[in-house]
């Protein structure tokens, strides 16, 4: 356990001055930064709506590319950028000679991308909400402040984080094994494209597939705001769905095998 | 024994790497590691870190089982593997507060350490800025850091300026005689290793050829006599007609093993007598660089 934290630390100590770190904490501020930008200037064609129409509006817009590119391409991008960091100096080797266990230095590795997942994910949260209450008080015509969205975002996106992790798992250990940018971002973009189709085609074993979980999560929120009456419209978030189950799955197995081909694989 | 290695072999695919290497490190020693490129010297230092899994063959670090112990041993050493594995995008004082975090060491370690390779001045300085030397003394350091008591190092001197290798060749002897520690080295240049060896291993084509202390390796080195005579080629003709062996001719010299200070003489006299022109003649010892490719080239 005290190798795990003292590499998880490292993890951070490394990164901390990389685009791989910051990419998790900019991309959410400079999203939701544009969309307030766009909520402040065009703020009288929302006037009036209902606040959760409103809010709605100002989430949804961030969550609609979420499901279908943003997210599965920052788990690439972050999956790259925290095994690139060894490739591109060659420190694989001195990093596997240390006095730690293997499976510390790799597991390590594995939680801090997956904590960066979660940490961007949170910011998305809280900028979002934020941001929507900021907007409230510059312009009270917009009704933000009438419906609190907390808990329902929460939800949303905490169900996009498990979500992900299928995907996590697979984009990690594509890239402790290719040390160019180009095979798995091939295979991540690739494999988005082909779960967005999947999910949106409702293909009848879509669930089976990492790839479309993000999709998944958020067309299942659209399918649940269309049941609903327009004018009192109801959105609940059930978390534990079998796509999230199959993501939780994936992502633990394919954990597991990546340890045992670090074990088996030669070090460069 | 420091490292002992029975019967190791390693392969890649179907080419034999490493073939029943046996590897006697004395505790105390410097212990030079010399092949050619491609000799398999880089595969076995990986073997002993337990970066590569063994085929065949043990591997005894600190009189303890690699495979077994690999965490408390892991804990003694401290490597440099080729490149010096350095993150570009940290400076160098960074690089060691990184690794002092991973080993636990106390950060004024790395003060020591900058100021031990001479980077004090650089410490802050991203280390893709570095030059080769400079990167190369700050894999030293890092291999330093944690006070290990055995140090194997891959080609330590490679890319280093005359003043660079000489510090290099200093700090290890100083570390072996001071500090009482022990050096694994590997090399492809003999006389870096002759100078600061203590004992020397020789693998070619993944076979250990020789392996001794210096001074044995010097005794298999057979001294010879050098003449220089006017005419060299003949001279050496009229050498051999006398029943004598003539290693090597050149513009300048004719060359005949050392048998006796008294053989020496005569061979003088007998090339006088016969009319040619002898301006000097003297015993050498053949340059362990010669014997060095002797032993590889026959191999």
């Amino acid at each position: 356990m005290k190798g795990f934290l003292l590499s998880f630390r490292s993890e951070f100590y490394k990164t901390r001055k990389t685009m791989g770190f910051w990419s998790a904490v900019l991309l959410p501020l400079f999203i939701c930064t544009l969309l307030f930008i766009g909520f402040f200037n065009k703020s009288d064609h929302l006037a009036n709506m209902p606040g959760f129409m409103a809010w709605l509006q100002f989430a949804g817009a961030i969550l609609a590319v979420m499901g279908s590119l943003l997210l599965p391409m920052l788990i690439v991008f972050i999956a790259y950028s925290v095994n690139n960091i060894e490739h591109k100096s060659e420190t694989w080797k001195s990093l596997f000679s240390l006095p730690i266990a293997k499976w510390s230095i790799y597991s390590a590795k594995y939680f801090y991308a997956l904590f960066l997942v979660f940490l961007c994910l949170s910011l998305f949260v809280l900028l979002t909400i934020g941001f929507g209450n900021f907007l409230s008080v510059l312009k009270p015509q917009l009704k933000f402040n009438e419906y609190h969205i907390e808990k329902l975002l929460v939800q949303i996106y905490f169900k996009l984080f498990l979500a992900s992790l299928g995907i996590l798992s697979i984009q990690f250990l594509l890239s402790l094994l290719f040390r160019d940018f180009l095979k798995p971002m091939g295979i991540g973009f690739v494999a988005t494209i082909a779960g967005v189709i999947f999910a949106n085609v409702n293909w009848q074993y879509a669930y089976l597939y990492p790839y479309s979980h993000p999709m998944l999560t958020i067309k299942g929120l659209v399918n649940s705001k269309m049941n609903n009456s327009p004018t009192m419209p109801e959105i609940t978030v059930d978390i534990f769905t079998k796509d999230i189950f199959v993501s939780l799955a994936v992502a633990v197995g394919v954990f597991i095998l990546g340890y045992f081909i670090v074990l088996k694989k030669s070090v460069k | 024994m420091v490292i002992s290695t029975e019967g190791l072999s390693f392969n890649f695919g179907n080419q034999q790497v490493v073939r029943s290497l046996s590897l006697q490190v004395p505790e105390g020693s410097i212990y030079g590691f010399l092949g050619p490129n491609g000799a398999g010297k880089t595969t076995t230092i990986k073997l002993l870190l337990n970066l590569l899994k063994t085929d065949q063959g043990s591997i005894r670090v600190f009189d303890q089982e690699l495979q077994s112990n690999r965490i408390s041993i892991l804990s003694q050493i401290g490597s440099l593997i080729e490149q010096p594995a350095i993150y570009l995008h940290l400076s160098g004082r960074e690089n060691l507060v990184n690794r002092a975090l991973l080993l636990q060491v106390p950060e004024k370690r790395v003060d020591e350490m900058l100021d031990l390779v001479h980077l004090k001045d650089a410490a802050n300085k991203k280390a893709g800025k570095y030059s080769l030397g400079m990167k190369q003394r700050l894999g030293i350091a890092l291999a330093l850091l944690s006070d290990p008591k055995l140090l194997i190092l891959d080609e330590p001197t490679n890319g280093l300026d005359p003043n660079g290798i000489i510090e290099v060749r200093e700090l290890l002897i100083r570390l072996v005689t001071q500090h009482k520690k022990t050096v694994f080295v590997s090399s492809h240049l003999l006389a870096e290793v002759e100078r600061m060896a203590t004992h020397v291993g020789i693998i070619h084509k993944g076979e250990m050829l020789f392996q001794g202390s210096i001074k044995d390796l010097e005794a298999i080195s057979q001294p010879q006599i050098q003449v220089e005579v006017n005419d060299t080629v003949e001279a050496a003709n009229f050498l051999k007609k006398q029943g004598l062996t003539v290693t090597g001719v050149n513009d300048e010299h004719v060359s005949v093993p050392f048998t006796s200070k008294t053989q020496m003489g005569e061979i003088n006299t007998l090339l006088n007598r016969n009319g040619y022109t002898v301006y000097s003649i003297r015993k050498v010892n053949k340059d362990l660089e010669k014997l060095f490719l002797d032993i590889t080239q026959n191999a």
